[in-house]
């Protein structure tokens, strides 16, 4: 072969191997959209899902699945921000942070299952949280926690050294320069990593079986009340998401249109991740040009 | 073994020194001996090149003059700023940093607009007057030579500007907290010869009212504008005089190898 047949032969080949990962992907998506769309209707978004009969709706697993994921991010988000600056910022480079790192690495491939029944024994049953919405967000910090920390440290790391520099040449703290340089000028990034790891939470399953419980409880969207046990907002009632709702019909369900239920449900799913994104995408960019003055 | 001790160092009037170093040693993480007892009085409201090789110790040198090399070196000896050695421990190297700024190789304005990069330290450090941060902001970057080419888009990206432009900006960024001293490390180095230009007549208007210590790769940069030279070899500063003694009648046979062409 000439190097210019060898040359079109990789081109070629990488050509090829993309296609698949296109194919794959939009066969996956388009599946689950074309199965799923056709079930999906305002009385199915709006109406409580159903045990035993066909008809039912998701409206309470599409609020719990949202409300967990504020909750879970609320809590999560401080936490990684302020250990990812640790690491990136502030740790030597010594084996204590090395420490960190690897145990942090660790947690981030533990598989969901184990942190569903680690969460179920510490939150569910030692703190006596019960099933929750709270032992479901605690648990899923868990799960989100090393990912989001190792992202956003990595955006703050991608932030250029002169930037620093910068700051500290003009008598500005370390932490001043931190919180008003390098913070900002790593938001893109920091953004992409809650918009993932929003991702995974939102399509989390086992975690949530052994700690937000199943049964979806009675729900009074009039009950602004975070302590009555009705209201929508309390976190320590049970609730079921989507993706444990998914879970269930196909496993435990006997309603006759499960396949229809989980179809919907799945391409629903698909969908309110995809707003997510984009509009995390949209404010943090917002955010991010109001900060930077950026076009 | 080459001859690394002084060939000669001229001194000034006590009453005409901006800073001055002392017996200034600089050890990389403690250990590794890079500056070698180091003494140069820097002459008010001149411009003051610091010339030699790749590696020769100019920037950890000028590092340390603002306490930059803090938290990679250890620096030992006096630096002496209005009567006081601010080479210690207790001095607050925040605001010795707003006395002594600098201005590095790569222009580094941060990812804001062209207003919120010279109001930021400011504002960071409780001025919240915007009539006085307009005003601050307006004769930064008059002094800087900017003005008139930015007075139009203040609130726009700092990033968006030239090389030229944000280096010229970084320097207001510095003048806007009122320094006395100016530090550049190669300030042009990353220019086109007509910014380059242009900013050499800036540093030249700023010598009224500042001293400045810049590190230079360019022969003809520090003839054109420095006032005095100092020429570093292997981490000793082997001779300083004026900028034409140095360039035309060098004491030293380095000194004379070195504008020569001879190396570095
Ligand atoms: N942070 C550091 N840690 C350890 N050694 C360093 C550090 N910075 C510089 N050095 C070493 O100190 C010596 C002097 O470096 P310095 O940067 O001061 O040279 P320079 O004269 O500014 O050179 P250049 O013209 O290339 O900028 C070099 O041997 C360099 O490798
Ligand atoms: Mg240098």
């Amino acid at each position: 072969m000439t190097e210019h047949q060898k040359d079109r032969f990789a081109t070629g080949v990488i050509y090829f191997l993309v296609g698949i990962v296109v194919i794959l992907l939009a066969g996956i998506l388009g599946n689950i959209l074309i199965n799923g769309l056709p079930h999906l209707s305002w009385h199915f978004l709006t109406s409580e899902s159903s045990d035993f009969q066909a008809g039912g709706g998701v409206r309470d697993q599409l609020f719990n699945s949202v409300y967990l994921l504020i909750l879970t991010t609320i809590i999560s988000l401080p936490i990684a921000l302020g250990a990812a600056i640790y690491l990136s910022e502030y740790a030597r480079d010594n084996w204590i942070t090395h420490l960190i790192r690897s145990t942090i690495e660790i947690l981030s491939s533990l598989p969901s299952i184990v942190v569903g029944l680690f969460g179920y024994l510490l939150f569910v049953v030692q703190f006596g949280f019960g099933f929750s919405i709270l032992s479901g967000a605690l648990a899923l910090t868990f799960f989100n926690l090393p990912i989001l920390t190792s992202n956003i440290e990595e955006s703050l790391k991608g932030v250029s050294a002169t930037q620093r520099e910068a700051g500290l040449a003009l008598g500005l703290s370390n932490w001043k320069t931190i919180r008003g340089i390098v913070v900002p000028a790593a938001l893109p990034g920091i953004i992409t990593g809650v918009v993932l790891s929003g991702g995974r939470i939102f399509g989390e399953a086992a975690t949530l079986i052994y700690t937000a419980g199943q049964s979806g409880s009675l729900v009074d969207y009039h009950n602004w009340n975070p302590l009555s046990p009705t209201s929508f907002l309390n976190v320590m009632r049970p609730a079921e998401t989507l993706a444990v709702h998914i879970w269930k019909v196909n496993t435990e369900g006997i309603i006759s249109d499960a396949t229809a239920v989980s179809a919907a449900t799945g391409a629903l799913l698909v969908l309110v991740v995809i707003i997510f994104n984009l509009s995390a995408r949209y404010f943090g960019n917002k955010l991010y040009q109001k900060l930077t003055a950026a076009k | 073994m080459e001859n690394l001790s002084p060939a000669f160092i001229t001194t000034f009037e006590a009453s005409e020194r901006a800073l001055t170093t002392e017996h200034l040693d600089v050890l990389y993480g403690g250990t590794i001996q890079k500056l070698f007892d180091t003494s140069l009085q820097f002459k008010r409201n001149s411009i003051t090149a610091l010339i030699g090789a790749s590696g020769s110790g100019k920037s950890t040198f000028l590092r340390s003059l603002n306490r930059m090399n803090d938290t990679v070196a250890t620096v030992n000896g006096k630096i002496m700023f209005h009567g006081l050695n601010v080479n210690q421990a207790n001095i607050n190297v925040y605001e010795l940093r707003k006395s002594i700024g600098m201005v590095f190789q790569k222009p580094n304005p941060f990812p804001k607009s062209i207003y919120d990069n010279i109001t930021y330290a400011l504002r960071a450090d409780g001025e919240k007057n915007q009539q006085k941060l307009a005003t601050i902001v307006e004769e930064s970057l008059r002094a800087a030579a900017l003005w008139d080419e930015v007075k139009d888009k203040l609130n726009q990206s700092a990033l968006a500007l030239s090389g030229g432009q944000q280096q010229r900006l970084c320097i207001a960024r510095a003048l806007a907290l009122r320094p006395e001293i100016i530090l550049l490390d190669e300030p042009a180095s990353a220019l086109d010869p007509v910014s380059t230009s242009k900013l050499e007549d800036t540093l030249k208007q700023l010598r009224e009212k500042y001293t400045m210590v810049m590190v230079t790769h360019n022969m003809q940069q520090a003839a054109r504008i420095s006032d005095y030279t100092a020429f570093f070899h292997l981490g000793h500063a082997i001779e300083y005089d004026t900028t034409t003694n140095i360039f035309t009648n060098p004491q030293g046979a380095i000194t004379e190898a070195y504008i020569q062409g001879s190396f570095g």
